[in-house]
């Protein structure tokens, strides 16, 4: 191993802003990363056995490829979506455990693997037959159709990267008390894939609709038959029938066999297990759009259909579920999305808000697509407040906690997309804490 | 785009004489399709099904097929009121509010039918009449003070019962009120 040819140095060209921050460019060019590798050589070798010292994968032939491939057994415990804990008598009732959550902490670049992506269901995942699965599209059209997957196969297919977001995600910032629960138990109802399917469009403009057309009022095939209205113009912009997650059909806990996705709005408006579309002229007002998914204001009135995802980041490295074993060099990096477009912008602060920093933003950046930011960090050892704003394309900005709470109180669980604050202890424990 | 050069392309292979070039898929759905997939009521009535039904059979019902899971209006059982509250809550103030329950929050009374029907009892929906869910919908907003005890509720007089809170909600599609926006 050749000797580290490009020494990393920090001097005051450096400087971003104050506590330590460095300028986004450090750690590009730097042959930082590659130092660390390799600093185990000269094991003693025997005379007629030169594998001496090698590892036993190293000395025996591996395993045989799989039809359908698994992670390393080393990682199988360690990375798992987060679900809580419930007692034996309230599963008794619930009858299934209804969410889980995305390692946000261990995720780097911005697919979320299918089998990390968050799940939310109401009454259970349902165990669909595709041959017996129908979309039937109707109400307010020419020409009453139906689909199976067969069908939709059929038609050209568009592939686009999605962030999915609950809006429920980090709600538990709006109490009085900051949280010690996990990064991936606040934040982790948040996931990016690549999604595949047809636009809703084209079918739309096969079926034919009415004039009067203003909603369409979609229906899944789970056992409470999830229920939202969505807006024609969204209907007829960038929705589609998600067929394809990350390359395959789509997994039951994702609505299999076919899903209707709908970029940048909350997560329950893309139904699952789509099988009904009625094109009206008013909302349905289910359950789902009165009684839930609606957000009580300080005057005690309450949004309704306020579907549209904010401008959000989250830092998740450093974050609550490791700490600080060492003063020196720290990469802050996380994740930023809008439901409205591109991010424009993320900033990193360490002072809790005094000073910002640009961080940088890692290529592609895609319209209502999780986007990974970075910032390196030198820990002096001293008490930080690590957050994180974001902007996007539309100049929508993060507010801090305490805006939001200005303008919105805190009775209500949706839409809470305040800046986030990670207080770091001179001992580097690392707590959710308000600033 | 593409789907137009795809369809252009397809039209093309049908001057050519190529059998059954196809750009669209869908069936032709027929009112049976429809029936099955399709439960929406709303808020006007419309879709209401035939049948009826009163509180008094409605309390019957929910003691054999909800009680096991929701408390009766004055019980606290911690673990039903987790499942979910439906009765107890019925003004707007405070943070407990968070629950909220139909007589306090839900904006229109066809949504109890249409939610109780398609969703419950959990273990079964669909499981009962038609009359039954009437029954079910009537015990439902008796007891969170809406209707009297002997109102008949049918596809007639249910879309007519006044929710209290009708006009607590704001319209916030396409963008919400500027008034409640967060200003950074
Ligand atoms: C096996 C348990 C179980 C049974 C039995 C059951 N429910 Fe439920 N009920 C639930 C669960 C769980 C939810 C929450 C569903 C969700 O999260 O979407 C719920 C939600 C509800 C709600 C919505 C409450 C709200 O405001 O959020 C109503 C209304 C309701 N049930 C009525 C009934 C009625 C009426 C019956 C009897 C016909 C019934 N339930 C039987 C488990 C049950």
């Amino acid at each position: 191993m050749s000797k580290n040819k490009n020494p990393l140095t920090i001097d005051a060209t450096n400087h971003a802003a104050e506590g330590g921050l460095l300028n986004r460019r450090l750690f590009l060019n730097s042959a930082l990363a590659t130092t660390a590798t390799l600093a185990t050589a000269g094991a003693a070798y025997g005379q007629d056995f030169i594998g001496e010292g090698q590892e036993d994968w190293l000395l025996y032939p591996g395993t045989s490829t799989l039809p359908y491939g698994d992670r390393s057994r080393f990682e199988v415990e360690s990375v798992q979506r987060f679900i809580h804990d419930y007692s034996e008598e309230f599963l008794a009732l619930r009858m299934s455990t209804y969410v889980s959550r995305t390692p946000l902490d261990h995720m780097l670049g911005t697919i979320t693997p299918s089998g990390l992506h968050f799940e939310r269901s109401h009454q259970g995942i349902p165990d669909i037959d595709p041959n017996q699965h129908e979309l039937v599209i109707h109400g307010k059209v020419r020409q009453p159709l139906k689909y199976d997957i067969e069908a939709l196969e059929n038609y050209p297919t568009v592939s686009k990267f999605y962030f999915l977001e609950c809006s429920g995600n980090s709600a538990v910032l709006l109490n009085d008390e900051p949280t010690d629960q996990s990064v991936n138990a606040i934040h982790g109802l948040v996931s990016g894939s690549e999604w595949t399917g047809v636009l809703l469009s084209t079918l739309l403009d096969e079926t034919g609709v009415g004039p009067d057309a203003k909603w369409i009022i979609c229906e899944g095939a789970d056992n409470g038959m999830m229920h939202r209205s969505i807006p024609i113009d969204k209907a007829l912009d960038d929705v589609m029938i998600a067929i394809r997650q990350n390359g395959e059909r789509i997994r039951p806990s994702q609505g299999y066999p076919m899903r209707l996705f709908i970029p940048g709005f909350e997560g329950n408006t893309s139904i699952k297990w789509l099988r009904s579309i009625y094109v009206s002229d008013r909302p349905a007002m289910s359950i789902q759009e009165t009684s839930k998914y609606t957000d009580m204001m300080p005057d005690n009135k309450s949004l309704q259909f306020s579907l549209l995802m904010d401008t959000k980041s989250v830092i998740t490295r450093p974050a609550n579920t490791m700490s600080l074993k060492r003063k020196g060099l720290y990469e802050i990096t996380g994740l930023a999305w809008s439901g409205k477009g591109k991010i424009a912008r993320v900033e990193v602060s360490v002072d809790g808000g005094k000073t910002w920093a640009d961080a940088a933003l890692e290529e592609p950046i895609q319209s209502k697509m999780l986007t990974r930011f970075r910032s390196p960090w030198l820990w002096d050892g001293s008490p930080a407040i690590l957050q994180s704003r974001a902007t996007d394309e539309f100049g929508r900005m993060q507010p801090t906690r305490d805006e939001h709470i200005a303008a919105r109180g805190q009775n209500h669980i949706y839409h809470y997309s305040a800046i986030q604050s990670w207080g770091v202890g001179t001992d580097g424990e690392i707590k959710n804490v308000f600033a | 785009m593409y789907l137009r050069n795809l369809l252009t392309l397809v039209a093309l292979l049908a001057v050519a004489g190529v059998a059954n070039a196809q750009s669209r898929f869908g069936e032709p759905a027929t009112q049976e399709d429809i029936d099955k997939s399709f439960w929406t009521i709303f808020p006007d009535g419309e879709f209401l099904p035939d049948g009826e039904g009163v509180a008094a059979t409605g309390r019957d019902l929910f003691e054999v097929n909800c009680h096991i899971c929701h408390n009766f209006p004055g019980e606290n059982d911690p673990v039903k009121d987790e499942i979910g509250k439906l009765f107890g809550i019925k003004d707007k103030s405070g943070r407990t509010n968070l629950q909220q329950t139909i007589g306090s929050y839900w904006p229109y009374s066809t949504t109890v039918f249409d939610y109780v029907r398609r969703a419950m009892p959990l273990t079964s929906p669909m499981s009962l009449s038609n009359s039954d869910y009437y029954a079910l919908t009537a015990y439902l907003l008796y007891e969170n003070g809406v209707i009297e005890e002997d109102d008949v509720m049918n596809k007639d007089t249910l879309p007519k019962v006044e929710m209290p809170n009708k006009d607590g909600f704001i319209m916030a599609y396409p963008d919400v009120p500027e008034k409640y926006k967060a200003k950074p």
